[in-house]
């Protein structure tokens, strides 16, 4: 084949001189001799264009392929689209209701395009980038208003989705004069002045943004799922985050910009998530969120329940959790449900509240100062040795070596299963069209190292999914070997007076006595390690593990918690005022 | 128990006291980055102190004035801690991880678990923007290529092909280093005796062309063509063999020009690497092997001399040892092959030419010689691995016998040999036990220790005492005259130590 190819060919090559052309796998010349590749190619005929790409291509609509590389037009916030009907359709596999996709995140969606005028208005600013309007007077203007005319507005489901969504963009004749110019700086033809502009009445898409809006979502349905194992859903790979662009169709082509855009090279922030949702939902003015009422999942009742049961805690526990829940306000609806107008009460984040919850309540019965919850240790330890029957005492020491040793292997076996991880897809991302050959080689040989070294590896796929599950740690109530504290009493730290059940301990500590402003400084409290107790750094990181979440979120949580729940006597303590009797009553129910 | 607990709640309320001093506050007043921001900026300061502090006056009286303080100068440029920047990206923090997984791994010698780990660390040959790589990229495809290795070396399900095929994919991988892969690769099959293929990688590896990369690995490309030049000489020399077994006649004129053939590729290829300064002995002793058997002597001395004595190469007996053995093949001169040892003999005096080297010297007729061959023996037993050689004793026995027959003429030499070993010879080669062992293993090298312990150190030494004991009892004639020998030059003995005695108090 070569020589057919090369033997009109006759000149010397520069390097050596040698008159040996070979041709490689991309068509170019080079010396067999010194291997020197040169610009010139092999010139090739086309002359067996198949019949079925003509007919494809019609049937695509309007939409005309890029001469490069035979991508299609396409813009940023379609690939968006792509990726969050990709993470709604995941969502629902979960068993999220199904009306999240197309009622929920659809509509979130196109409120969205509309606001930052990217489609559904009369002048999307895709339109206008200054390079088309240099570019030619062909630019048809007065197509425009119909495409607003043309868009559907159905659903995300479907299987002609792609015809869809590609005509409310649909580009129709306007930037195929610039495409090429364009397409050396982005794949897609917005790619490169989607970074460049930066509106400040505008929220940019980004990728930790499409979990925003999902969140967003869950959130409007109340769906039991809170943005913690919505991101652990997504560090597992049940919901399609990194790599996300392998599920655009083939003709998206990606590259150049696009990549800043796209790919993604770490996991999802908490607190990143959650304050791009709260900014969208003020972007886009949605109106009061539905009430979340103690029949929610959200509520801190609720999640103490499932926390307090991840944690291995006693179920006893909660009738104490709604207590401060109720002390503290944190339960009513006003505060909890999401109303993008109220600025005051905006910021919940649902799980870390219920968390700090539990950890107050731990610290009005053990104290957690290192001294007082081991004295009481010892106390029901040899209370339960001595009764055998009947209900167990709580003992912190044992709770502490069962949960301590459970989770130091989960932390272990994740920390080496985020080893594990695969980041990359099949399908290589590459810069610009030069590199592609290099990326696709690279890629190809990872693959084949990879094989071979699976080869090796006898264990049956190590990177096997995990089926998702809310619970992280279980324990079995079951067990023999009493390591479930889930029916273990309270008794040992209660005294019952006047009718009234109350913690034996009669001291407590605040994590700080002044919250911090967080405006000016950015936390309303600060963790250093080394200031607080071990008991409650422990805690601190226990939950820390469960939720996924930087300690320090918590410990600002269980101070915004302990200040509500103190702030009568703060603020009487500054005034030099006798503290105001605060009762508890008798029995769980009461507290209602 | 619970009494005291209760004692202890002395508020009425159901809720806790409050005490907000029992436990560290928070830090409230000041901020974590504002207060390093003052560190850092202070920093400079402090330690350019004693430049910019103006000392106070030392003043008499302390109490009568309150001193006054001299802030120190600020630098002109404050630095201001470095927070922004590209920040690494969890993508390259779990990379790192695993890899740290991997070198644990290969430290406990899990080869699975690396295998596993490998998988995923592999990706970071992916890693996306060159400003965010903190390490070189052929420094990792190294690393990987190092690693890789380690692990198919090692793990069970492992192979040769799996080696070869891992290896022809890293010599893709990196052609910076794609000839040291080369060579490794080509030790590996050696070691495995895979001659003909080695020979074939390194056919390959010699007229691999990349541009700038071949001239960047010239010393490789050195060593490779003296690795093929050592595995001609290795075929050559089975054909030699096989020519010597026919009879000539048998012998074809094609295999002679085969045979020919290897000589002049492995001659040019050795010939090569020997001139650049280093340690190749296999290299040159198969060098000079070709030159002899075609009968270039002159070549192959100049050859052996140069390796030598060029002393720009780093010191190798073994260079000695082969111009010496080279030098006794063509029958030189016995001048010449002593003056070969004696240089051999400053650098290694406990080296195994060294008997031979002594046999040389004893027969010589000049004093100074002879005395340099006592010091030679003395010298080679001090070493422990000539301990318990029967043939270095009775050659140290032998020599010291001749100077005592001898009238005792030159028994100042031992003296002089036995001054500086006095302290130590007795532990370490006249123990008793010593003696009990060397009698149970070997009777012969008891007997001649048992000589020199009696003449050296006095018929009263335990080792002579023991063995002359154990010999008479086994009613050994030796061992009488033994016992004679040592009783007649007991003066011998005598004079040496109070020689030696007044040698130590002078």
């Amino acid at each position: 084949m070569d020589e057919e190819d090369t033997r009109d060919y006759n000149e010397p090559c520069v390097q050596c001189s040698d008159v040996n052309w070979g041709l490689t796998d991309e068509g170019k010349f080079y010396c067999k001799s010194c291997h020197n590749v040169i610009e010139r190619t092999k010139e090739v005929l086309v002359s067996d264009v198949i019949p079925n790409t003509k007919i494809q291509s019609i049937s695509k609509g309007l939409r005309k392929r890029k001469k490069i590389d035979k991508g299609w037009e396409w813009y940023v916030c379609e690939g968006f689209q792509y990726i969050l009907k990709k993470q709604a359709e995941a969502l629902q596999k979960l068993g999220v209701c199904p009306r999240m996709k197309d009622e929920i995140l659809c509509s979130f969606w196109r409120r969205y395009l509309q606001k930052s005028k990217q489609a559904y208005c009369p002048r999307p600013v895709n339109d206008t980038p200054q390079e088309l309007v240099v570019s030619d007077s062909a630019t048809d203007v007065d197509s425009e208003p119909e495409r607003v005319s043309s868009f559907d507005l159905s659903s995300f489901s479907g299987s002609d989705i792609d015809v869809q969504t590609e005509r409310s963009f649909g580009q129709i004749s306007s930037v195929d004069k610039t495409s090429e110019t364009m397409s050396v700086h982005s794949g897609s033809i917005d790619g490169s002045s989607y970074l460049r502009k930066r509106r400040k009445e505008n929220v940019r898409m980004s990728m930790p943004m499409t979990l925003s809006f999902c969140y967003m979502a869950l959130l409007w349905l109340k769906e039991p799922m809170t943005l913690s194992d919505l991101l652990r859903f997504v560090a597992e790979g049940h919901i399609p985050y990194i790599n996300a662009f392998q599920y655009f169709p083939e003709e998206i082509k990606l590259y150049g910009l696009d990549l800043r855009i796209f790919r993604v090279e770490s996991w999802p922030k908490y607190e990143d998530v959650h304050n791009k949702m709260l900014e969208l939902a003020t972007f886009l003015d949605l109106p009061r969120f539905p009430a979340i009422t103690d029949s929610c999942f959200l509520h801190p009742d609720m999640l103490c329940i499932k926390y307090l049961m991840e944690a291995n805690l006693p179920d006893e526990l909660h009738s104490w959790t709604c207590r401060v829940v109720k002390k503290t306000g944190v339960g009513e609806a006003d505060f909890l449900t999401l109303d993008a107008e109220n600025k005051s009460a905006r910021k919940v984040n649902y799980d870390v509240i219920s968390v700090a919850i539990i950890i107050v309540v731990l610290k009005l019965l053990l104290l957690l100062n290192d001294q007082y919850e081991w004295v009481l240790s010892n106390f029901a330890e040899e209370r339960n040795k001595k009764n055998k029957e009947g209900r167990l005492w709580f003992d912190f020491r044992k709770w502490y070596k069962v949960v301590k040793k459970s989770v130091d292997i989960e932390q272990k076996k994740l920390d080496e299963e985020r080893a594990r991880c695969l980041w990359k897809c099949e399908k290589p991302l590459f810069y610009s069209a030069k590199q592609k050959a290099v990326a696709l080689k690279r890629r190809q040989m990872i693959q084949s190292l990879q094989r071979q070294f699976d080869a090796l590896t006898d264990s049956p796929q190590v990177t096997e999914k995990q089926s998702p599950s809310s619970f992280q740690l279980s324990w079995d109530e079951e067990n023999p070997d009493g390591s479930c504290f889930h029916g273990h009493s309270l008794e040992g730290f209660l005294q019952e007076k006047c009718n009234l059940h109350r913690p034996m301990n009669p001291e407590y500590w605040l994590c700080t006595v002044k919250l911090c402003n967080k405006k000016i400084c950015g936390h309303l409290a600060h963790y250093k390690e080394g200031d607080f107790s071990k008991s409650y750094q422990f805690i601190l990181n226990l939950f820390s593990f469960l939720l996924r979440v930087d300690v320090s979120l918590i410990h600002e949580e269980v101070c915004l918690i302990e200040h509500k729940l103190f702030s009568a006597r703060l603020h009487k303590s500054k005034k030099k005022s006798k503290p105001k009797k605060v009762e508890i009553p008798k029995g769980p129910g009461n507290t209602g | 128990m619970i009494g005291t607990l209760r004692s202890l709640a002395r508020n009425k309320h159901g809720l806790p006291l409050l005490v907000g001093q029992s436990r560290p506050v928070g830090p409230r007043h000041f901020r974590p980055g504002g207060v390093r921001d003052w560190f850092i900026l202070l920093l400079p300061a402090a330690e350019g102190m004693d430049g910019f502090v103006e000392q106070p006056a030392p003043r008499e009286e302390w109490g009568s004035l309150a001193p006054s303080i001299h802030l120190p100068l600020l630098p002109c440029l404050l630095h201001h801690p470095v927070t922004r920047g590209p920040k690494e990206t969890e993508f390259q923090k779990t990379k790192e991880a695993c890899l740290n997984y991997i070198q644990d791994a290969l430290l406990q010698n899990q080869w699975q678990r690396a295998a596993e780990f490998m998988i995923s660390y592999l990706e970071i040959l992916e890693t996306s923007t060159v400003s965010k790589r903190k390490t070189a990229p052929e420094l990792l495809c190294q690393a990987i290529w190092r690693i890789g290795t380690e692990i198919l070396l090692h793990h069970s399900k492992s192979n040769i092909e799996e080696l070869n095929y891992f290896t022809e994919r890293m010599k893709n991988l990196g052609v910076k280093y794609y000839l040291k892969v080369c060579l490794e690769h080509i030790f590996y099959l050696l070691c495995n005796g895979l001659i003909d293929e080695a020979y074939q990688n390194l056919t390959l590896a010699e007229s691999w062309r990349y541009g700038e990369q071949t001239a960047a690995q010239n010393d490789e490309l050195k060593l490779i063509q003296a690795y093929k030049g050592l595995l001609d000489y290795y075929n050559w020399s089975k054909k030699r063999e096989a020519m010597l077994e026919l009879d000539e006649e048998n012998f074809t004129d094609s295999s002679e020009q085969e045979m020919h053939n290897f000589f002049r590729q492995a001659a040019v290829n050795l010939k090569e690497i020997i001139k650049i300064p280093g340690v190749w002995d296999p290299f040159v002793v198969s060098y000079v092997d070709l030159l002899e058997f075609y009968g270039d002597f002159d070549e192959a001395r100049e050859v052996l001399t140069e390796y030598a004595y060029n002393s720009k190469f780093p010191p190798n007996p073994n260079a000695h040892a082969y111009l010496y053995h080279f030098l006794k093949r063509r029958g030189e001169s016995k001048k010449s092959l002593v003056s070969v040892l004696k240089i051999l003999h400053k650098t290694v005096p406990s080296h195994e030419l060294m008997l031979e080297f002594y046999t040389m010297l004893k027969k010589s007729k000049k004093d100074k010689k002879r005395r340099l061959g006592l010091e030679v023996i003395f010298e080679v037993l001090d070493f422990a691995g000539w301990k318990e050689n029967v043939k270095a004793w009775s050659c140290l026995a032998e020599q010291i016998k001749q100077i005592l027959d001898n009238s005792n003429k030159h028994l100042d030499w031992v003296k002089e040999e036995w001054n500086s070993r006095k302290d130590w010879w007795p532990a370490f080669h006249f123990s008793h036990y010593l003696a009990k062992r060397n009698w149970q293993e070997n009777e012969k090298l008891a007997y001649e220790k048992a000589l020199l312990a009696g003449i050296l150190l006095g018929k009263d030494c335990k080792y002579y005492k023991y063995v002359l004991h154990q010999g008479c009892k086994a009613k050994k004639k030796r061992f009488q005259t033994l016992k004679k020998f040592v009783k007649k030059h007991n003066s011998a003995y005598l004079r040496i130590t109070a020689c030696s005695d007044s040698s130590t108090h002078l």
